[in-house]
């Protein structure tokens, strides 16, 4: 197919792919990038929320042109049982600053944009082609991968496998295992439209102001899971997503879960009347730093969801693998201008660099919580939620009861539910995970 | 109470884009007379419904609806129940949003 040879072949045309592909092309390599999708950005899904500061660092000057939908002047955290949410709002104005921090984006349209600049910097990029297989020497060093165009061979000093959660060619070639249904959660997504008055109107909003809503409580069913909703300009992103173990446990449909979360009393006004045009699936990493795999070998670095790198907690994923990918193009440029070969003794470096980074120092920080969540779901999901909800509506409903008669309620049916050395075993865990 | 309708994920699917390779199924399902639990998690887990229970009781895929998620490929691409592989090239499901 094409006889010529690459200094870096890029699989995958996400967050990841993109940055390393851009990192490299504008430090003049020759990059060739392959996506198995129509266009980048055709396979991809995401939420999706835009943290600015990753992209600064590859370009500059994004605000441009990009295609960003809202930035976020408001961010709702809501502990829901099946009629109440309690809600935590932060909510600035100085978040309306002139190089805004967040932004809401849609990602076939934001990959699309993205893989413009890795183009324009001169990265070859060649799509509705699917890499099947990575073409190892005879000491076993990764030197090109075989597409399924004919003929379809392609060599290169160092494959950047940016193949996404559900990569199959580093788990096909041994480089790392299939992801187990412990260490991924399933989420599914609908885009909402409704005309911009109406959004702005019913998310208290001006101009491109944007809100967030993550959720969490009875709405995932005692599953280790996440509700959201996030305000487009023209649209509203609305998913589910729980642990695959935990679908496969409970029995739960991830559709059914995903109507009723839209039917309840708080999230149903917000989308009403609005017209669906897309309902997507994808997993999403959520081992944390324990699921890390390895992620250098002989001629290969793997970056961003292939490599799990999501920090569940705080709900950053497209961030660590924008910076992964950065980060792997800036290393493999250092083995290259020194001349060096691509093994994995010098790949090293890729990972001396991102465990300096805030992409491990983060996911280290987080290590015990995936677990603490998971083995603690039927607290932390169904329990707590109602629980909290239940004293909240105690404290706020006026009814001649003594408030006195009200704590010894509250107070009761937290020890019934859990006892308190259940409260303070359950305080003290998290505290820990946390910390 | 009111008995609801159960969701359709097939309306859902239809608002979505494809591109079927007609005869080159990207997921098949390995031949057996009883399904493994695996398998039979599949029918609910799928968020395309791609799985069902055949006249026989077998479970059969149809992966025209697929959203390439590979929940199913996690859950029984291990056992060997399933073979899993990407559509080829420009084939699948083709996000608009994503």
């Amino acid at each position: 197919m094409i006889e010529e040879r690459f200094d870096a072949i890029v699989v995958g045309a996400g967050m990841a792919g993109n940055a390393a592909a851009l990192t490299m092309a504008k430090r003049g390599m020759k990059v060739l990038q392959i996506e198995r999708g129509e266009y980048p950005g055709s396979k991809n899904v995401q939420g999706a929320i835009l943290y600015a500061d990753m992209l600064e660092k590859l370009v500059p000057n994004f605000r441009e042109d990009a295609p960003l939908e809202r930035h976020l002047v408001e961010q709702r955290f809501w502990m829901m049982d099946e009629r109440s949410h309690t809600g935590l709002h932060y909510r600035s104005d100085d978040f309306n600053e002139e190089k805004p921090n967040r932004y809401t984006i849609i990602r076939a349209q934001f990959d699309k944009w993205f893989s413009s600049q890795a183009q324009e910097a001169g990265a070859i990029v060649l799509c509705e082609t699917t890499v099947k297989e990575l073409v190892k020497d005879a000491y076993g060093k990764v030197i090109g991968v075989i597409t399924d165009r004919e003929g379809g061979e392609v060599h290169a000093d160092v494959v950047v496998l940016a193949e996404g959660v559900n990569g199959l060619l580093g788990t096909k070639a041994d480089l790392r295992e299939r992801p187990s249904p412990d260490k991924v959660a399933l989420a599914v997504k609908e885009m909402h439209f409704l005309p911009r008055e109406t959004i702005e109107a019913r998310f208290n909003l001006k101009g491109d102001e944007g809100v967030v809503i993550e959720a969490a409580g009875t709405i995932s069913r005692g599953m280790t899971g996440m509700g959201f909703v996030y305000a487009n300009k023209e649209s509203v992103s609305v998913g589910i997503g729980c642990l695959v173990a935990d679908f496969q446990k409970s029995g739960e449909t991830p559709y059914d879960l995903l109507e009723r979360f839209k039917k309840h009393p708080s999230i149903a006004p917000l989308i009403e009347g609005s017209e669906v045009k897309e309902y997507a699936g994808h997993l999403i990493p959520e081992g944390g730093y324990k699921a890390i795999p390895q992620l250098y070998g002989d001629g290969w670095v793997v970056v961003g969801d292939a490599a799990q790198l999501n920090n569940a907690l705080h709900r950053e994923g497209s961030n660590l693998a924008m910076t992964s990918g950065r980060i792997a193009g800036e290393a493999i440029f250092q083995v290259k201008s020194r001349k060096d070969p691509m093994t994995k003794e010098n790949l090293a470096l890729y990972k001396k660099m991102l465990d300096e980074s805030f992409v491990i120092k983060d996911l280290k920080k987080y290590k015990d919580m995936p677990d603490l969540l998971h083995i603690q779901s039927q607290n932390f999901f169904l329990t707590y939620p109602q629980l909290i909800n239940k004293a909240l509506q105690n404290f706020v409903r006026v009814d001649g009861t003594p408030k006195v008669d009200k704590e010894k309620v509250t107070i009761r049916s937290f020890v019934s539910a859990r006892s308190w050395a259940g409260l303070f075993g359950d305080a003290f865990r998290f505290a820990r995970a946390w910390r | 109470m009111t008995v609801e309708a159960p969701i359709r994920v097939e309306d859902k699917l239809f608002q979505n884009r494809y591109l079927v390779d007609v005869g080159n199924a990207h997921i098949r399902v390995k031949p057996h007379t009883k399904p493994s639990a695996e398998l039979l998690a599949l029918l609910k887990v799928c968020p395309a419904h791609c799985y069902e229970l055949n006249t026989n009781g077998q479970v059969e895929v149809t992966p025209d609806g697929c959203v390439e998620c590979g929940t199913c490929r996690v859950i029984a691409e291990g056992n060997g129940d399933i073979e899993w592989d990407y559509p080829r090239g420009g084939y699948g499901v083709l996000f608009k949003f994503g």
